[in-house]
């Protein structure tokens, strides 16, 4: 079982600084800040290096931050063997919000960043089915970005509620 | 008339094959749902056929999709959201409040009284309970064992009439608030509770008489959709789903919340019995077992339940919670139920995401149907035990 900071440590070591950043001080537990671009690398070493070993991506979300101009993705990694959790943040800017795929270390992932580029139009580069999941293929906007605009007709439909 | 312009489906189909009969063979694909009944909902299959055989199964979701994440952010109020958590999974809708009201307990540092946590136990339990028996009576319904499904119903209903009593509702039941519950139970809740334990243990083995260990439903569901327990972790199965492939995992043991650290009770695991380890009987044996789990801790909780306790703690009506954010599971009976929480200063939630036990499980299917039959397919989504709401939320 290691802490927020211990985490940091291994992956500043391994990884180099500037890489992360760690928030502390939050009501609930700290996360760690990644580069957008590194997130794969630091995932598959996540899941794979003896002593971290999380195997279990709990949750990944996207998050729109509009005062910031910036779309983040967050992810809660949880490992089975040794009961230990992290956050891991991964911010991008919002007229170009791409970030690799972590599909091919835990196969949550598929869906989850498939509903995270439906609802926030984040794009997974790598992605094997980067199609939208939830809402249909010809669905104009992301719903969950805090600027969304309803589109007023679809397919000859009146879309109010 | 409004003229659309509608793309029909991409499909890339292997070439004709020579039979050697001078006829040819070539896949096909299928359709399954999402008026098919043994979808569960509206779920739709789109099956790649090679005669009887699937090659790939590719599930198209969100025909209910109403985003639930959506309407939060709207609520400028985070009690109106408890309505809005029991239409996800609407059979379970206890667990999905108590999910919430610990995850918004949590991050706002409110301390709930004993009454209120023995309460919320033992009404999660019960809903436990009530929603195993639907899984089990319609997963014995898509495999055409009828009977099953009336015995299991008129269990359900004892369960729904508790909730009835307590909270006006037999579904949605608004009844866990954040601090509390809306209000107390009726005074005979203890009994109500203790005379429906007693009378549902013996019908767990009626119910394995009947359906558990019937040859013809053996030989549906035995070695069909294995799902290997490090599968079922990298895809993040959990939940009855997942202990049916031999993992001991359960977040009321290996990540308590609430007092669920007071109760002896066993993680009920799949053993591989009737065929393979990690298949749909396995899936659906742990479900039975687990309600008998289930009845150990109410009966626990009943008799450790404190008669005195006011139900709602004092909170503001307007709940304001610091700035932060929190990611908080529970164990629903269908799997990990997570919520993610962020709040600002305001009233209003910046960002409620659930992590849907359905959502994750189904992602699943289609690594566990390649090689089934189509007939086998109705066994395998019968056996995960999906709930449509929640899977679109």
């Amino acid at each position: 079982m290691k802490t927020a900071e211990e985490l940091y440590r291994i992956l500043t070591d391994k990884f180099g600084e500037g890489v992360f950043e760690l928030k502390q001080d939050q009501p609930v537990g700290p996360w760690i800040i990644v580069k957008a671009e590194k997130i794969r690398d630091v995932a598959k070493f996540l899941r794979d290096e003896p002593g971290l070993r999380f195997d279990s991506l709990m949750c990944l979300s996207g998050v729109h931050y509009p005062k910031e101009n910036t779309l983040g993705v967050t992810y809660h990694l949880f490992s089975t063997s040794e009961k230990h959790k992290l956050t891991l943040k991964a911010q991008m800017p919002e007229d170009d919000a791409h970030l690799p795929t972590v599909e091919q270390v835990w196969k949550t992932a598929d869906w989850h960043e498939r509903e995270a580029y439906d609802m926030f139009g984040i794009r997974f580069d790598g992605h094997p089915d980067h199609r939208r999941i939830l809402c249909p293929d010809d669905w104009e906007g992301y719903p969950l970005r805090k600027d969304y605009q309803v589109q007023e007709v679809y397919r000859g439909m009146k879309v109010e509620y | 008339m409004t003229k659309v312009n509608q793309k029909g489906p991409e499909v890339t189909l292997s070439p004709p094959v020579d039979a050697g009969n001078g006829l040819k063979t070539q896949e096909m694909v299928v359709n399954m749902g999402p008026q098919h009944p043994s979808t569960h909902g509206v779920l739709r299959m789109e099956l790649t056929l090679n005669g009887e055989i699937v090659t790939k199964a590719v599930p198209h979701i969100g025909y209910l999709h109403r985003c639930f994440e959506k309407h939060c952010e709207a609520m400028n109020d985070y009690n109106k959201v408890v309505p809005y958590v029991d239409r996800m999974d609407y059979v379970a809708a206890m667990n999905n409040e108590v999910g919430y009201a610990i995850a918004m307990e949590r991050l706002m540092d409110i301390k709930v009284n004993d009454r209120v946590e023995y309460i919320r136990v033992i009404m999660s339990e019960l809903q436990r309970i009530a929603s195993h028996l639907l899984a089990l009576g319609t997963f014995g319904l898509d495999i055409g064992a009828f009977t099953p499904f009336l015995y299991c119903f008129i269990e359900r209903e004892k369960v729904l009439d508790i909730f009835e009593k307590a909270s006006g509702a037999r579904l949605l039941y608004n009844y866990i608030w954040i601090g509390g519950l809306m209000n107390d139970v009726p005074a005979d809740f203890k009994t109500d509770t203790a005379a429906f334990v007693k009378s549902f243990r013996p019908k767990i083995k009626e119910l394995n008489d009947l359906l558990s260990h019937n040859k013809i439903f053996i030989d549906r569901t035995a070695n069909v959709g294995v799902l290997p327990g490090k599968v079922a972790i990298n895809y993040g199965v959990s939940g009855p789903s997942l202990r049916g492939s031999g993992v001991e995992w359960d977040l009321r043991k290996d990540d308590p919340y609430s007092i669920y650290d007071r109760f002896e009770f066993d993680v009920i695991v799949g053993k591989g019995e009737m065929g393979t380890l990690g298949d749909c009987w396995d899936r659906y044996i742990v479900r039975v077992w687990e309600m008998e789990e289930s009845l150990k801790i109410i009966e626990q909780a009943l008799d450790q339940m404190p008669d005195e306790g006011d139900v709602q703690e004092a909170i503001p009506k307007k709940i304001r919670p610091p700035a932060g954010e929190i990611y908080c599971r529970t164990e629903t009976p269908r799997g990990e139920l997570g919520y993610y929480i962020i709040t600002d200063k305001s009233t209003t939630p910046f960002r409620v995401k659930a992590r849907a036990p359905s959502f994750v499980n189904l992602s699943v299917l289609p690594a566990i149907s390649v090689g089934a039959m189509v007939a086998d397919m109705v066994a395998i989504i019968g056996s995960i035990d999906i709930v449509l709401g929640e899977v679109d939320r």
